[in-house]
């Protein structure tokens, strides 16, 4: 390993520019003639669009203009659209609902735009937006996703009777119903995996600028994904064919998945500057944020796992409601499906599963990807059982949990994957020892008498990472392959550019990926530079989601890196007057093996541009290559969280005392980054668990629309965290590489709730276990206990 | 935000004769609450009043056996004032629990009591250390003061100039935030002046902040957490909303007044 | 419109701007100090959190005109521009205090007026409880408090430029 190569603790490139204030985020952007967008949005969850007047709106001072939902029909501007495909059951086809950017005829949710008013300034736009008159027709609202199918329950979309989305299932039932019959010991329990806010702390933005000239639109967007926004607004919204169309997604402050999707406000904002012949800035506001950008999680969920007399998992069915809101976001209908059924098999040898999932229409702000889509979810249903079940037979959750790992590789589970590589008893093992499983009685006592009391909690979580191969997730709708591509170009002097599909947006990638072109070519980590998220500086690239960055995007760098060895060897053969085939590349040196004949990977790179040594006709010119990389399988990155609690059961607050993790990511590029990866989603797993929660009244309102009822976690609410690894390398791509972004927020949930509910002896508990829930948990098994 | 005028007065009498000739103005003291509100379009007040050119309304001085605080005196001012750390210390811990250190270093204790909001902490030690607060016109004590929820005793033209908290034997405050938004879900301020003993609630009432006269009772026998243990308070009167409900409220009454006690004690 | 004086970074700088004018939007729009960020509308994210008077206020809840006459400091006005990182900011570079870096410049001035009040030797409560008015979506705050206590130790004896 070399001192910046793969497995070096590098400090990061990109932060001189952030820890001096010289980011550049989208609202950091301001282009010349600039003016600004003021979205009206519904304050109705669901209501009919009767008549909007913008007569006096536009006429207010600096107004620009006042455009609707009518006047976007009229351009024919096309709707958003869900690019996952999913078939239900009886093999009909789920029922994507028309999704206008700005909503046309029916609001159906409160925060769905109305209207867009455009002005010099943003006050001023404010203002003129109040004179806009609105006529709505009231409708019933519809929130609850369980009574989403009930008779009577308002209908949202016409295509989509009962609300239902889809009715998709997944695996044996007959097998499975046959293991319950036969079980010693089932555990059955009901459980909501609540709402979240997904709150990157820079909120969404768009700048939408037209060129005359040209005839071309360019956006600055806070996207995870340029290309595929691109692709979206031009295949399917119709903005501008894809040639003509720009996407730039600058510095991204944090996207965790809500920043994927192709929302309303920059087509907006792209199909407004045209018409207007004004770059259009639209910054969304914090209490915008809560409205507008998707949601995540949202499942009512009945789970029920078969146990053997020996303790062994025998069968698992799932019945899950997934809310998916108002709309279909752009890869919502995959998340309680592909990325949900297929990992409830855990780190587990379950014979038999079957899981049903029926995805409703609310009128709620749509719901797509959070950090863990969906593997949280599956990871909350495994792991919540195995826990109780194992409390329930008396056995050691620890124990229960070893007795059904996976041993073998590769294995098969019931629902799909094919898990290639793992290791599940040495990352417990490991994490028992750090997390001094052995003293926890001790401990336990010592709580006691300072009137606490204490709990552990497991989570020996599996995630699919990488989301791929291209040929797998189109066999099961996905409307997009997901490779990634790469581009290594040499310049004349030696140093080197790598053009990426993946964006960064906190995840270092301008270090990490450096890292491994640095190591490969041998030359020093500033010589390397990291281009992203630009369509007119990269072809195509499919973006940065699912942890698939550092399997699928450093995998296609790889290969890239290859073809770039292999051409630079040739110029070196010319230039050493030997044979390509004796060529030797080692630590940035060309040799002709066994002699002490060498050029340097600068010689040679400038010997590639000059071409003297060669003929044209023998060899191109130049140092240039690029790749696609399609894995062959999803990676399987799994470990063992534990979390340990204190709880104040006067108060009902949970402390949560030490959190131990140990994740087995395969290769590490760079561990310092890699743990941060982990604490920030142990962060958000405890969000989830313990403060966050989206809540809808009755009529739509979301009670929970800033920060002053939204709870966030802060540093007060989080121990320092013991983050430790094994590895099992990843067969599926060059590096062994299995991904981490997202492991943390998947595998803490359930690790916190199985320590509350072991600190207070009660398995009712909801999400977020708030202290209110943790004193009225205890209250209800007093009254229980009393009782009986 | 909608359009206003500034005023940036430097005596108080301006500032009061600014609050009665212009049509909708508001004093602006640090800030913390008002702004956030216009910024929302939640408020728009044509004219604002900012007090912070006035002369003489900051600082903290001992006065005979109270401790005079100046109207826009922060609450970093509060907490970390030497002279109130020795005197009344349950009072520089309340400031230091309010916000943030960014917070503190605008809020005012002026602006915090004259808001009233139902889950803030001052008025929970205005009223449990049975403070004075003075204005350009008066002097209300605070049993007169707080009138329910962002209400209070003063009139339109009226600008709190000081407060004027009486030193206590003993004098604590336990808070128990709301975890979102930091203000008190349930705060409860007691003190032992004497004979005189209050334990005052925040956050917790329907009515904004109160007293709680049979804990003040069963702790004038003995001034401990025991002389209260068992003791609640009823969940008819007590604010009920997605982070606390009525009962639990009341519950958690119960529980940080012992807590107070304790600490007090 | 009203017209404001301010020192910014050690330069004095004026302007005229509406009375609704928060510092924040001053600084972003008016100056185009872009690294003062806004992440929330109810002054509890901390991203736009600057010194005024060698105090962290945050910026979004200030107007410009209150504070006439006083002088700021921003993330930009921490070091020389070609001249080396504060102490601060080195210690969130070594310490991997930052991932997306949006929240990065208001825990910095955060963490700069913590060490100023609180002194050299912070422990791991004390920064904790001193972060209440500043979130981070990305780190979990662990290396953020690691790289506040670090920062704290190597700011003994630190000039703060006035560039």
């Amino acid at each position: 390993m070399s001192a910046t190569g793969i497995g070096a603790a590098v400090r990061r490139k990109e932060d001189q520019r952030f820890v001096t204030g010289k980011g550049h985020y989208t609202d950091d952007v301001s282009r010349p003639g600039q003016c600004h967008a003021y979205f009206l949005r519904s304050p109705h969850a669901h209501a009919k669009i009767k008549n909007i007047d913008s007569e006096a709106a536009a006429a207010m001072p600096g107004v620009l203009a006042v455009l609707t939902g009518a006047d976007l029909a009229a351009d024919k501007i096309g709707n958003l659209i869900c690019g996952w495909m999913i078939t239900s059951k009886d093999g009909s086809q789920m029922k994507m609902a028309p999704h206008p950017a700005i909503a046309h005829g029916k609001a159906n949710y409160v925060g769905d735009p109305v209207a867009v008013v455009v002005a010099e300034t943003l006050p001023q736009a404010k203002d003129a937006a109040e004179k806009v008159k609105v006529d709505y027709d009231l409708l019933p609202a519809l929130c609850d996703p369980a009574k989403a199918q009930d008779q009577g329950a308002p209908q949202i979309h016409e295509v989509a009777p009962r609300n239902t989305i889809y009715q998709w299932h997944l695996g044996d039932a007959k097998a499975v119903e046959a293991a319950f019959k036969t079980a010693r010991h089932v555990t059955k329990l009901d459980f909501i995996n609540n709402r979240l806010v997904p709150n990157a702390i820079e909120p969404r933005a768009a700048i939408g600028e037209y060129d005359a000239g040209s005839e071309s639109l360019t956006l600055w967007n806070t996207t995870q994904n340029p290309h595929v926004a691109r692709l979206v607004m031009s295949a399917f919204v119709g903005l501008a064919p894809e040639h003509k169309l720009r996407v730039i997604a600058p510095d991204v402050g944090g996207g965790f998945g809500s920043k994927i999707f192709i929302y309303p406000e920059e087509v907006v904002c792209l199909w407004a500057a045209r018409k207007i012949g004004r770059p259009i800035k639209w910054v969304a506001e914090r209490s915008e944020a809560f409205l507008t950008d998707a949601h995540g999680r949202d499942h009512v969920t009945h789970a029920e796992m078969a146990f053997d007399p020996d303790g062994k998992v025998t069968g698992l069915r799932v019945k899950t409601v997934a809310n998916l809101g108002a709309y279909m976001s752009t890869f919502s209908s995959s998340v309680p499906t592909y990325l949900y059924g297929t990992l409830l098999s855990g780190q587990y040898e379950i014979p038999a599963i079957y899981c049903e999932v029926d995805a409703v229409y609310t009128n709620t702000v749509p719901v797509d990807a959070y950090r863990g889509a969906g593997r949280p979810e599956a990871t909350f249903v495994v792991e919540r059982l195995i826990e109780v079940g194992g409390r329930q037979m008396g056995v050691d959750p620890a124990d229960l949990r070893q007795k059904n790992f996976i041993k073998t590789f590769p294995h098969q589970t019931p629902v799909i994957m094919i898990y290639d590589a793992g290791d599940y008893h040495a990352s417990l093992k490991k994490a028992l020892e750090l997390a001094d499983y052995a003293g926890l009685a001790k401990r336990k006592r010592e709580s006691v008498r300072h009137d606490k009391l204490r709990g552990i909690g497991f989570s020996t979580y599996i995630e699919a990472c990488g989301i791929a191969p291209s040929q797998a997730v189109g066999s099961l709708g996905c409307g997009v392959g997901l490779w990634e591509s790469a581009e290594v170009r040499v310049n004349p002097t030696g140093t080197v550019e790598v053009l990426t599909g993946c964006h960064q947006h906190g995840q270092g990638h301008e270090t990490t990926f450096a890292q491994v072109v640095s190591e490969r070519l041998g030359i020093p980590l500033e010589n390397v530079s990291v281009v992203h998220g630009d369509t007119d500086k990269v072809q195509f690239g499919m973006g940065t989601y699912g942890s698939r960055s550092g399997a699928v995007g450093i995998s296609a760098i790889v290969k890239a890196l290859d073809k770039i060895e292999a051409k630079a060897k040739k110029v070196a053969a010319h230039m050493l007057e030997a044979a390509e085939g004796d060529i030797v590349f080692e630590d940035g040196k060309f040799t002709v093996a066994g002699t002490d004949k060498s050029a340097a990977w600068g010689e040679v790179a400038l010997n590639a541009y000059i071409a003297h040594k060669f003929a044209g006709q023998e060899l191109e010119p130049g140092l240039k290559e690029g790749a696609f990389y399609d894995p062959t399988n999803f990676t399987f990155p799994a470990g063992c969280h534990i979390c340990e609690v204190e709880v104040d059961p006067q108060t009902g607050e949970s402390e949560i005392v030490a959190w131990t993790a140990v994740d087995d990511f395969g290769t590490v590029v760079n561990p310092m980054i890699v743990e941060g990866q982990v604490h920030g989603g142990i962060a958000q797993g405890v969000g989830q668990a313990l403060l966050e929660g989206a809540i809808y009244d009755k009529d739509g309102q979301l009670v929970t629309g800033s920060l002053m009822d939204y709870c966030m976690p802060r540093a007060q609410d989080l121990p320092a965290l013991k983050v430790e690894m094994t590895k099992t390398a990843a067969p599926s791509n060059p590096l062994g590489i299995k991904g981490c972004g997202e492991a943390g927020a998947i595998a803490a949930p359930v690790a916190v709730i199985n320590a509350i509910t072991d600190a207070i002896g009660t398995e009712d508990l909801p999400m977020p276990a708030t202290p209110q829930a943790v004193w009225r948990a205890l209250q209800k098994a007093n009254d229980r206990r009393t009782a009986a | 935000m909608y359009a206003f005028t500034q005023h940036r007065p430097a005596t108080v009498r301006q500032a009061a004769s600014l609050l009665t000739k212009q049509e909708e103005a508001k004093l602006l003291a640090g800030g913390h609450t008002l702004i956030p509100t216009m910024k929302l379009r939640l408020a728009g007040p044509k004219h604002l009043v900012d007090l912070s050119k006035v002369e003489g309304l900051s600082g903290i001085e001992m006065k005979g056996r109270s401790l005079v605080v100046g109207a826009m005196t922060t609450h970093v001012e509060v907490e970390t004032s030497p002279i109130m750390k020795e005197s009344i210390p349950a009072l520089a811990g309340l400031a230091g629990k309010i916000g943030d250190p960014a917070v503190r270093h605008r809020g005012t204790i002026g602006g915090s009591i004259a808001n009233n909001d139902p889950n803030a902490d001052y008025p929970a030690a205005v009223l449990g250390l049975g403070a004075t607060i003075i204005t350009n016109k008066r002097r209300i004590h605070a049993d007169e003061f707080f009138k329910g929820l962002f209400e209070t005793a003063l009139e339109d033209d009226e600008i709190i100039t000081k407060v004027q908290f009486p030193k206590v034997n003993k004098a604590a405050y336990v808070k128990f935030p709301n975890p979102a938004s930091r203000y008190a879900l349930v705060g409860v301020f007691v003190s032992k002046r004497s004979s005189e003993i209050r334990v005052v609630v925040t956050g917790a009432g329907a009515n904004g902040v109160f007293r709680v006269t049979t804990f003040e009772e069963a702790l004038k026998k003995r001034f401990g957490p025991k002389s209260i243990e068992g003791l609640t308070v009823p969940a008819d009167g007590m604010a009920s909303d997605i982070h606390g409900s009525a009962e639990y409220r009341a519950h958690l009454v119960g529980v940080l007044a012992r807590r107070a006690v304790a600490a007090a004690a | 419109m009203t017209a404001v004086a301010l020192t910014v970074n050690g330069k004095a700088v004026t302007g005229d701007v509406d009375p609704r004018t928060l510092l924040v939007q001053f600084l972003r729009e008016n100056l185009r100090l872009t690294g003062t960020h806004v992440g929330c509308d109810t002054s509890q994210c901390g991203a736009c959190v600057v010194h005024v008077n060698g105090k962290a206020i945050k910026s979004c809840t200030v107007f410009v005109w209150q504070i006439e006459g006083a002088n700021i400091t921003t993330i930009e006005g921490l070091a020389e521009p070609n001249g080396p990182l504060h102490p601060m900011q080195e210690a969130f570079r070594e310490h991997h205090g930052l991932q997306c870096g949006y929240c990065t410049p208001g825990m910095i001035m955060t963490a700069i007026d913590m060490v100023n009040r609180k002194g050299h030797e912070l422990d791991d409560p004390t920064i904790r409880h001193e972060l209440e008015g500043n979130l981070c979506r990305c780190t979990g705050y662990h290396n953020i408090v690691k790289a506040i206590a670090a920062g704290a130790k190597a700011m003994k004896g630190h000039v703060q430029v006035q560039s």
